[in-house]
This record gives structure tokens, sequence and C-alpha cells, in this order.
């Protein structure tokens, strides 16, 4: 076997590479719950590719046959309901680990100096995901994938000048049709999923080069190394420590995915929405329309923003800003330690109040706008039953954007406290 | 118990609250059959469905041959549900095209493979309970979950007739304190001048089952539904526990090993 490694090493750098991107890097050794959302992230990638290569097998991207050819999964080919169920319960359990791990990253200030670069290449993968969920949501070709994708176009449609143009190129038509379906299809299944690996490869290569934060915020690069282990004082070789300490956490994970995917595959109408299960009508339009749970946040906002000049762009600005605004924290946190252990009250109170806004944008996302219109007396008599919730939203939607934009200030006048030399 | 009353009063205004918002009746719990008569009542549902729905309704995801899920034999299935030229594994398609159907009824009747999974079993059950004469609609029927609605009441022989009882109160409260007391399907609707009408439903001429006969009979449909609406759900479960055991045993022995890894530091 060892002539083996050493036949491929004299003309490919196997071992080189295994040590550098994981067997040799050395990590600190206090990692807790927070850090396993990065390698189950990437275990969640790993399962909607697979997944995916066999749903490809049997599904088909055409706007008469998509709807029949989900429920064929379903029924008729064999394994297929597991198969698509551990794929559509994979598509939020993505977004689920994505949020966590990016919340960790606010937790631990895992964005700043000196892995500003690491966080925006985590960001633009942030994108292409979404990118890749919106483009995958199309494709059952119920009413839901149908409308949603046609409000989501629409948004495109609201530029200034090109608008209407831009929007018939997306799709390809006038609507949403067949020739749509296909390119979604393409970008789904090839395009975006590509992309989504090469930036998770980047992503982890970056990682390696500048090396993990942990929750004390401590640079372990900064300590004496150990003379018996020849590494940092702190740190610990990733094999086999943290590759049994991930296995751990995605067989833990497995659980609670399979709990959801065997008893509760809807996720509540969540995952699967019901109205998804009505063949696209492009001449019905539903009710009401709501994209699946991991958009609602942002959607909550674009319907609050009113319209200024007879034009909605300004809602898909601000939509947009909400989400791009991650990238710029690296230089917006000015706070003279990164962990949220040695933070003052100022930064918990805003993180918290940040994540209470997040939650609540993302409930009114999910629900139409009279929502709360059966509450009577007090305030809510003072508007009309559609805006009261719409009125939330544009208060949530400004201590959203608060969050960033008073960072710098709020960061810097907080009463820290000293960050110890080693972890705890 | 000032306390008690406050909650009270929640709990109705946000009723009340829930009642108005959804734009239609609470509904009515499906019945949850027995685990051990499970195969029996699917059975009943597969015969009802092919006799009373299966005639305007299709269910094109479904074929006729996995029924033999439920326990049944091909030949069976062969003698007893299938009436037409079909043959075992055909899907359970109807002979009215959609056009023609659209024309007499004013829409197509749904397609039935996975309308469970649309609308939900509760809200079917209530729907098939729902129906009651109404001279003014165009077939003669009404319904109270879903007004309007272009189907008539297919199964009034087994039902017999309802009609509609509508009472007027004074405020909310009220309304909903009857609506509640009604124990079955009731509507509450705003009237003018600030009161509000509370519809519910009552037996105008008996049918050939009885109240309690007609509810297991659409308890049994209503399973069915659900079942064709995700013919592997049963199995889904069944190996969901499996698997959760699998990954149980599995997990304790990964987080022994991780366990037995880390000792060796500090």
């Amino acid at each position: 076997m060892s002539r083996f490694i050493a036949w491929i090493d004299d003309r490919f750098p196997l071992t080189k590479l295994w040590e550098e991107q994981w067997g040799k890097y050395v990590a600190p050794k206090n990692f807790n719950f927070w850090y396993y959302f990065g390698s189950l992230a990437a275990f969640v990638l790993v399962l909607q590719i697979a997944t995916g290569i066999f749903l490809a097998m049997s599904y088909k991207p055409d706007a008469t046959k998509a709807f029949d050819s989900i429920e064929y999964i379903m029924r008729d080919v064999s394994g297929g309901w597991i198969i698509r169920y551990m794929h559509s319960t994979g598509a939020s359990a993505f977004f689920i680990v994505v949020y966590l791990h990016m919340f960790r990253g606010l937790l631990y200030g895992s964005y700043r100096r000196p892995r500003e670069l690491l966080w925006i290449i985590g960001c633009v993968i942030y994108f292409a995901l979404m990118a890749e969920a919106f483009f995958g949501y199309l494709l059952p070709w119920g009413q839901m994938s149908y409308w949603g994708a046609q409000v989501i176009v629409n948004l495109f449609s609201t530029v200034p000048y090109i608008g209407d143009t831009l929007g018939t190129w997306i799709r390809g038509d006038y609507t949403i049709s067949d020739v749509t379906l296909n390119r979604f299809f393409a970008f789904h299944v090839v395009a975006v999923p590509l992309l989504l690996l090469i930036l998770v490869a980047v992503h982890l290569m970056a990682l390696h080069e500048v090396g993990s934060n942990n929750p004390d915020g401590i640079e372990i690069k900064k300590q004496p190394k150990d003379p018996k282990t020849g590494i940092y004082l702190d740190g610990i070789y990733s094999h086999p420590y943290y590759t049994i300490k991930d296995i751990v956490g995605v067989v833990f994970f497995l659980i609670v995915f399979a709990i959801v995917m065997f008893f509760l595959p809807d996720g509540g109408g969540y995952f699967l929405e019901a109205n998804n299960f009505i063949p696209a009508d492009p001449l019905k339009t539903p009710e009401h329309i709501a994209p699946v749970w991991y958009f609602t946040p942002y959607y909550a906002m674009l319907r609050a923003v009113p319209s200024f000049f007879a034009s909605q762009f300004w809602g898909v600005l601000v939509m947009g800003a909400a989400v791009v605004v991650f990238v710029f924290l690296p230089w917006l946190d000015k706070g003279a330690v990164k962990s949220i252990r040695y933070r003052g009250s100022l930064y918990k109170t805003w993180l918290a109040v940040f994540v209470v806004c997040f939650l609540i944008l993302g409930y009114l996302g999910t629900v139409p706008i009279t929502v709360w219109g059966q509450f009577t007396g007090g305030w809510a008599d003072a508007l009309d039953t559609k805006d009261r919730a719409t009125w939330v939203a544009r208060v949530l939607t400004f201590i959203y954007f608060l969050f960033f934009l008073l960072m710098p200030w709020y960061t810097a006048r907080d009463k820290t406290k000293p960050v110890p030399e080693r972890v705890t | 118990m000032r306390r008690a009353r406050l909650f009270a009063g929640i709990v109705l205004f946000a009723a009340a609250g829930a009642a108005l918002a959804e734009g239609g009746p609470r509904l009515l719990t499906a019945p949850e059959g027995s685990k051990f008569e499970r195969e029996a009542a699917l059975q009943r549902g597969a015969r009802d469905f092919t006799n009373y729905c299966l005639n305007c309704h299709s269910a094109q995801y479904m074929r006729y041959n996995r029924l033999t899920d439920l326990g049944l034999s091909e030949d069976q299935i062969r003698d007893n549900l299938m009436f037409a030229t079909d043959k075992i594994g055909n899907p359970m398609t109807v002979a009215m095209s959609r056009s023609d159907a659209a024309g007499w009824f004013g829409t197509a009747p749904p397609d039935l493979s996975v309308e469970a999974r649309v609308r939900g079993k509760d809200w079917l059950y209530s729907y098939l309970l729902a129906f009651y004469r109404d001279d003014t609609a165009p077939t003669g029927w009404n319904n109270l979950v879903f007004p309007s609605v272009a189907m008539p009441h297919v199964l009034w022989s087994l039902q017999g007739t309802q009609k509609l009882v509508e009472t007027e109160y004074e405020d909310g409260e009220k309304a909903e304190a009857a609506a509640i007391a009604a124990k079955g399907l009731a509507l509450i609707e705003p009237a003018p001048g600030g009161k509000f009408i509370v519809k519910t439903l009552a037996e105008d001429t008996p049918g050939t089952l009885s109240p309690a006969e007609y509810k297991g009979f659409v308890g049994d449909l209503v399973d069915y539904l659900d079942y064709i609406g995700e013919p592997a759900k049963h199995e889904r479960i069944n190996l969901g526990i499996v698997v959760l055991i699998f990954l149980g045993v599995l997990f304790t022995l990964v987080y022994a090993l991780k366990r037995s890894y880390w000792n060796d530091l500090h």
C-alpha cells in the first residue's frame, strides 16, 4: 500500500494535499456545538448531489411531463420516494445548516481579520445556494413552483428601463414556460452545482490557509509551539480528532434528518407546500403566494417596501441589500475582541435583536399581509387590517439594517472583557 | 378566577380570529382508524372510491395493481374494482374528457391522486359532510366548507339531505360561543349592523345510512384518498423506525469511538 501511495506521490501531490487540507491541519481544540455546521453543510451538499443524480434519471424537464414525472418517481420508481424525500428535506436542511453556520460566524467574529476573504467566499456560496434552490424549486412544476418563479423573475422586471427585456431574457419567453423550465433545469443540475463545488473547495482552501477561528476568538497561530508535539499549544490535528468528532455530528444530524424525512416529509407544509401538489396552471393565480421558508425573511422585506415613483424596484433593492450586506461585516465590526464570550452587552443585545427580527420577518414572509387583520383595539385600530403586518415588517427591516449600519459605532463602544492567552 | 376568565377570553379571541381569518368553518377532525383495521378500511375506501368517485374524478397517478398493497389479489381487483376496459397495470383514468366536464360542470373535476396532500384529510372529511340543499345553486347543492362548489352531492342517497340553518347573534363573542356549542361544522359570517350570522347544518331527510354510518363511510373514503396521495406512506413510516434504530446504535458506537480518541488529549 505504501509503495502504491509513494508511486502516486511521485506523480501527484496526494499525501501533500491530504496533509495540508486535513490530515496535518492544526485546528483549535475547543470547537463547540456551533462548529459542526461547516462539515454538515459539506455533507448535505454531497447528499444533494448524490440524490439529485438519481432524481435526474427519472425526472423529465418538460412542462407537460414534469409534474407527472415527480409522481412517477414517488410511486413507480423503486426507492424513488426515499430519494425524492432525501432531496426535498435536504434542501431545507441545507439552509438550516448554512444559517447556523453563518450565525456561528456572527457569534465568534469568524469573519474578522485575517478571515475576511474566507467570509466573502462563504457569502458567495450562500448566494449560489439561493440561486440553486430557486432554480430547483421550479422543477416539480406545481402551482407554487410556477408562481414563485413568476414572482422572483418579475423582481428583475422592476429594473428601470431594461426590466421587461431582462425578464423576457431570463425566462426565454413572455411567461414562465417550458423554455424556462428547461433552462432552470440546466442551471440546477449543471451550472450552479459546479459553481458550488468549486466555491466550497476554494472556501476550504482559504480556511486551511488562514486557520480556524474558535469560540474564544484566540489566534492559536500566535501561540508558541508545544516542544513535545511540535504544534501550537491549543491546536490539535484535524485527523483523527475532528474526523471522528464530525462523524458523530453527521450521525446525530442524520437522526434528526431521518425523523423529518420519514415522519414529517412535508415539514408541516414548509418543506413541501400543499399548493405544490397542484400542477402549474398559468391561468390560475393562487390566492397567496409565498416562497419556501428559507427566503421568507427577504420576501417579507420586499413586500414591506412601498413603491416610489410608480416603481417596485426599491423593494428589490432593499431585499438585495439585505442579502449582500453580510459581505461587509469584516469592515463594519470594530470590536476589540472577536468572540461573543468577551463582548459587552451592546453587541450581545444587537445580535439578539437581529436574530429576533430575522425570525419574525421569516414568519411574516410565509403568511398573507392580512395576517393580523383579526386583531382589534389599541394600536391596531390606527392601521388598516392589511397594513398592520406590513408596518411591523417595515420596522423590523429597518432594525435589520441598523444592526449592520450601526455596527462600527456599537462594537467600538462596547465594554469588552479581556481575552485569555489560552483557549478555555 | 379572574385570571381564568381572562385566559378564556384570550382563547376565545384567538379562536374567533382563527375562524374569521381562514374564511371557512373550523374543520372536523377526520377519524384515525384503528391500525389493526387499516387494510380493511382502505379496502372499503377503494370499493367506495371506484363506485362513487371514479366516474368523474380520475386518479391518474394510481395504478390498479398498486392496490395489491392493501392485501388484495390482482383477480380480486379485476373482479370487484374494475368496471371498464382497463388493464390491471393501467392508471385510474376516466372516460369523461376534461373539456366535456368543464362544459357540463363549469370546471373539470380535479384529479384526486394527490388531492389529500393539497387539502389535508380534515378538509376532505369536513367537505364530504358539508353538502346541503340550495335551490339557488345550479346543481341544487351547496357546501359549507367549499361555498358554490360545482360538484353536486353524489353521496346524497347515503347521507340524505341537509338544510342550512342561519342564526343571528348580536356580537362576535356570542356567535363564537354558539358555533362552538353546535359541535359540528359552523360558519360565522359578519352581518350588517355589526351582527354575526352562524351557519350550521341540520338533517332534512334521512339517507340509507345512519349519520354514524355515513361518517364511517366518509372516514374510509378519506383514508383511501390519503393512501393514494402517497402510497409509500405506510412503508415510509415502517422503514423510518428501522432507520432510526440503526442510527441510534451507530451513534452510540461512533460516540464511544470519539470519546476514546479524545481521551488522549489532556
